[in-house]
């Protein structure tokens, strides 16, 4: 078990270390950075002496490490753009994103897993069949087309919910939240349901896939012919055994939902991680590029070191150690 | 106690309803174990559902009537019958690795089971569910229950399958095959805790097999099915002993004696493996003989895998799969392997066949030493004269691939015969020389049914024109008639053109009939060697001795 989770952490560190490189590759070789932060009247002479005290001199190797050092240090350089410290703008920009994600990903769980539970035990009903026409055409739209409909019907037709920006947000300590306050939840409900369409049906179809395939095995067959509550075998037996393969797909989706809720931020103007980076990406404001890839490759290890943990929460079979810790393996 | 009285059940389908069973009646009194034998489609396990009322969708019980007591079964809503279920009717399903939840502890299963059915607490359940394991056989129980399924191993699962079975104290057991995936020693101990269960519980038991040694140990009377319809039906001693009917008498002939050697299965229907287009095949195999006779021997061969790392600074344990294994296959004879599962023979098969290299030991083919594992060629003239039949021939043959590309590879990865045309002839020809329509060639694997699809596997490994051929269980997968045709089969290939043969079984009887001589394999140690005979009449080891009494037969004096 400890030797697992380390071969993980392991395993991450070289992810993390990759995408590094990358990052800095696009420091290095994306553009000329002392031309970017240096106006047309800047002399050669100003040129060279800036690349020289910048170290953009020295070796390949050694810049690299440097910068690799500082980045865990937690020094992340400073934006072309704003010339403020990146590690001050992504930290200010990561709770929006994050409670985003994280409230379209209950949404989407919410919905889901009951709704794949119920279509799969009612696999051929009239309200099965609607569901999973709805949702495919849900799934067939693009995010920024179900936005900007959500924006025109609840926001511009029915009035009832704002169309952009977090609303009131709280602050507590560094973090700024929109959880506190009902103004803020009512900017966050269009923002989160749209991003959570995507995931709510692809964890439907999952949780229907699974659930039929599991309600199916031996051992519910079992459960059934020894008169084990219906109840028990739907929620108990079989939902558990659902949930192991699902866990992975909505974590991988979790990730996913962090990385490219570019879309949704655009639409709504959420003032997230995605919108800095599409602002960078218009002011090519390379540190901001080159840190948010850091962050989101960041964000992926581990969510995946998550669901590794998890896995062996809910799956006895992973759980080596504590055979070798009790009872011998086999009897 | 149970009657079922004209029980038809049908599947609707597009092309109108298949009848999975007509008009089968069968009585089963308390205390009673009740055999229910056929082979693979026979409609058995059909029979056994309908009674639980679990008839997998979208079959429906068409007619007759099955009533446990009192209670007629048809009647019954589904919240009733699910109410009864457990409580007066049971069933043991085949493969304890898979009738488990592996994400629950025994104790929550069987605590579950017993408070859906009666009204107790869950101390009282969890004595109850304590006292019973024990009584099962399952020592240590108060400790024990606390596991999860994958903790137990196989035999032991089995039990708890029972136990959860019997937990509720039904009237009725209904047991689907419910040895056919452990080895004999523990199948005999299964076999005797369902006795005595029938004995001091006065449990009444369906017991659906295809094993007529089970049936001819346990059951005090037995059914015969095939195709739905019952064939014969009775007291066991009578039915096996003095079969009337032509389909029991067949079904009986084809099983393998254990207590003696026949030269031929008897086969009802069985085409001559020499017909005219097969001959084109057999002058080619005979002209390819190249090569004498080729014996296999190997001396202390060792083979050892890591098992799996329990901690960071420790060497993973090793699993020692083979240990100082030395075998001698006479040229041209059939050398048998037995023994239980996790033995090590399907490890000697794939460090015969170069899969796995062994960490000691040498091995030599016909004389001439042969490399191990990597250090084998590709083109190694062994890869060609050592060929292989699995033992699932659901999934040795590519389903993707027509049958004849499937053999014509064969021939073309050799190097035998250049010409496109001509490969795909021979291809034909081979098919009918193990027995089968040489149209077949244009065919893909799943149009055809086990027994076919292990005659186009020997097919393939023939086109190869081996020397030596291992056989790992080949025939388990197969019903007993097909299982008896293969055999045959291969007995005359071997005659034929003289091969070598490693034939790996788990299955006493039927080494028996194929062998020569036998090699008793037990946890990579071999414990017997000797000439076939001699060592079924006078085995010499103690595990020898205990495979054979237990591995279910006929007692000698219904005289089959």
């Amino acid at each position: 078990m400890v030797y697992f989770i380390l071969k993980r952490i392991v395993q991450s560190v070289f992810v993390m270390a990759a995408v590094a490189f990358l990052a800095f590759s696009l420091f290095r070789f994306v553009g000329d950075p002392v031309t970017q932060m240096t106006g047309v009247e800047t002399s050669v002479e100003d040129q060279e002496r800036l690349r020289d005290e910048l170290g953009l001199n020295d070796p390949f190797v050694y810049q690299f490490v440097r910068f690799t050092h500082e980045m865990v240090l937690g020094d992340f350089g400073f934006s072309y753009r704003t010339r403020q410290p990146v590690a001050n703008m992504i930290a200010d920009r990561i709770p929006a994103t994050l409670e985003l994600g994280v409230v379209a990903l209950i949404i989407s769980l919410m919905v889901g897993v009951p709704a794949g539970v119920y279509t799969a035990l009612n696999s051929r009903g009239v309200m099965t069949q609607t569901i999973l026409m709805t949702t495919l055409v849900g799934v067939s739209i693009p995010t920024f087309v179900i936005g900007i409909m959500l924006i025109f019907i609840f926001g511009v037709q029915l009035g009832w919910l704002p169309t952009f920006g977090r609303g009131g947000t709280v602050h507590i300590g560094n973090w700024q939240s929109s959880l506190f306050t009902i103004d803020g939840w009512r900017a966050l409900l269009l923002p989160a349901i749209t991003l959570g369409v995507y995931q709510l049906t692809l964890t439907m179809r999952l949780v229907r896939a699974e659930m039929m395939e599991v309600m199916r095995s031996d051992y519910i067959r079992f459960g059934m012919a020894r008169g084990v509550p219906m109840r028990s075998l739907y929620y108990k037996h079989a939902l558990k055994n659902t949930l192991v393969p699902v866990i992975t797909i909505v974590g991988l989706q979790f990730g996913g939902v962090i990385a490219f809720s570019i879309v949704t931020e655009s639409v709504f103007q959420w003032p997230g991680l995605g919108l800095l980076f599409l602002e960078s990406i218009r002011f090519v404001d390379i540190p901001v590029m080159g840190v948010y890839l850091v962050v989101i490759a960041f964000f992926f290890v581990l969510v995946n070191l998550v669901v590794d943990l998890l896995y062996v929460a809910i799956d006895p079979r992973l759980r080596i150690r504590d055979v070798h810790d009790g009872l011998p393996e086999k009897i | 106690m149970l009657s079922i009285k004209g029980l038809t059940v049908k599947f609707p389908s597009r092309f109108g309803d298949f009848t999975a069973i007509e008009d089968v009646h069968m009585t089963i009194k308390p205390g009673e174990i009740h055999g229910l034998v056929g082979e693979s489609g026979a409609g058995k396990s059909t029979v056994g559902a309908a009674v639980i009322g679990l008839l997998q969708s979208p079959g429906y019980v068409a007619g007759g009537t099955i009533s446990l007591g009192e209670t007629d079964l048809q009647s019954l809503t589904f919240a009733q019958a699910h109410e009864l279920r457990g409580d007066r009717i049971s069933m043991i399903f085949q493969d304890p690795q898979t009738s488990l939840n592996p994400l629950m502890t025994i104790e929550d299963q069987l605590i579950e089971t017993i408070q859906a059915h009666s009204d107790v607490s869950e101390a009282t359940a969890r004595k109850q569910a304590v006292d019973l394991l024990e009584e099962i056989g399952i020592q240590d129980a108060s400790a024990r229950i606390k596991a999860y399924p994958h903790q137990f191993s196989g035999g032991m699962r089995q039990r708890v399958v029972i136990a959860l079975a019997i937990c509720t104290d039904p009237d009725l057991i209904i047991a689907d095959e419910p040895t056919t995936a452990l080895d004999v020693a523990v199948q005999s101990q299964v076999l005797d805790l369902i006795q005595r269960l029938a004995q001091e519980r006065q449990i009444a038991f369906m017991l659906i097999t295809h094993d007529i040694g089970v049936i001819a140990q346990v059951a005090d009377r037995v059914t015969v099915m095939r195709n739905g319809h019952v064939m014969e039906s009775g007291e066991t001693a009578q039915v096996l002993g003095t079969p009337k009917n032509a389909y029991t008498i067949s079904l009986i002939d084809a099983v393998p004696p254990l207590d003696r050697k026949i030269d031929r299965f008897h086969v009802p229907k069985e085409d001559g493996i020499a017909s005219a287009q097969g001959n084109m095949a057999e002058r080619w195999l005979l002209e390819g003989q190249r090569h004498d006779l080729t014996g296999l021997s190997v001396e202390n061969l060792t083979v050892a895998f890591e098992g799996p790392r329990t901690s960071l600074f420790c060497k993973p344990p090793t699993y020692v799969a083979l240990n100082d294994v030395s075998l001698n296959i006479k040229p041209g004879s059939i050398m048998g392997l037995v023994g239980e599962s996790g033995s090590g023979k399907s490890t000697l098969a794939k460090v015969i066949t170069g899969l796995v290299t062994p960490q000691k030991g040498v091995m030599n083919l016909g004389g001439a030493a042969l490399p191990a594992g990597k250090s084998r060629s590709r083109h190694h003239l062994s890869r060609q004269l050592v060929q292989m039949v699995f033992q699932d021939p659901y999934s040795s043959l590519n389903s993707r691939h027509r049958v004849g590309d499937i053999l014509a590879e064969t021939l073309w990865f050799y190097g035998f015969i250049k010409d496109p045309t001509e490969r795909k002839n021979m291809a034909a020809s081979m098919l009918s020389l193990v027995g089968m329509p040489p149209d077949a060639i244009t065919k893909y694997p799943h149009q055809f049914s086990g027994g076919q699809r292990q005659r186009i596997a020997v097919a393939r490994a023939l086109l190869a024109r081996p020397r030596f051929l291992i056989c790992d269980e080949p025939t388990s997968a197969l019903d007993v008639s097909i299982q008896a045709e293969i055999l045959n089969l291969l007995k005359d290939l071997q005659a034929k053109f003289g091969l070598t043969i490693l034939f790996i079984s788990h299955n006493l009887a039927v080494v028996r009939q194929m062998a020569d001589d036998t090699a008793v394999l037990r946890n990579g140690k071999i414990e017997e060697v000797n000439n076939t005979e001699a060592l079924y009449e006078n085995p010499q080891h103690e595990y020898t001795k205990s495979l054979l009494a237990q591995t279910p037969v006929m007692p000698p004096s219904w005289g089959a």
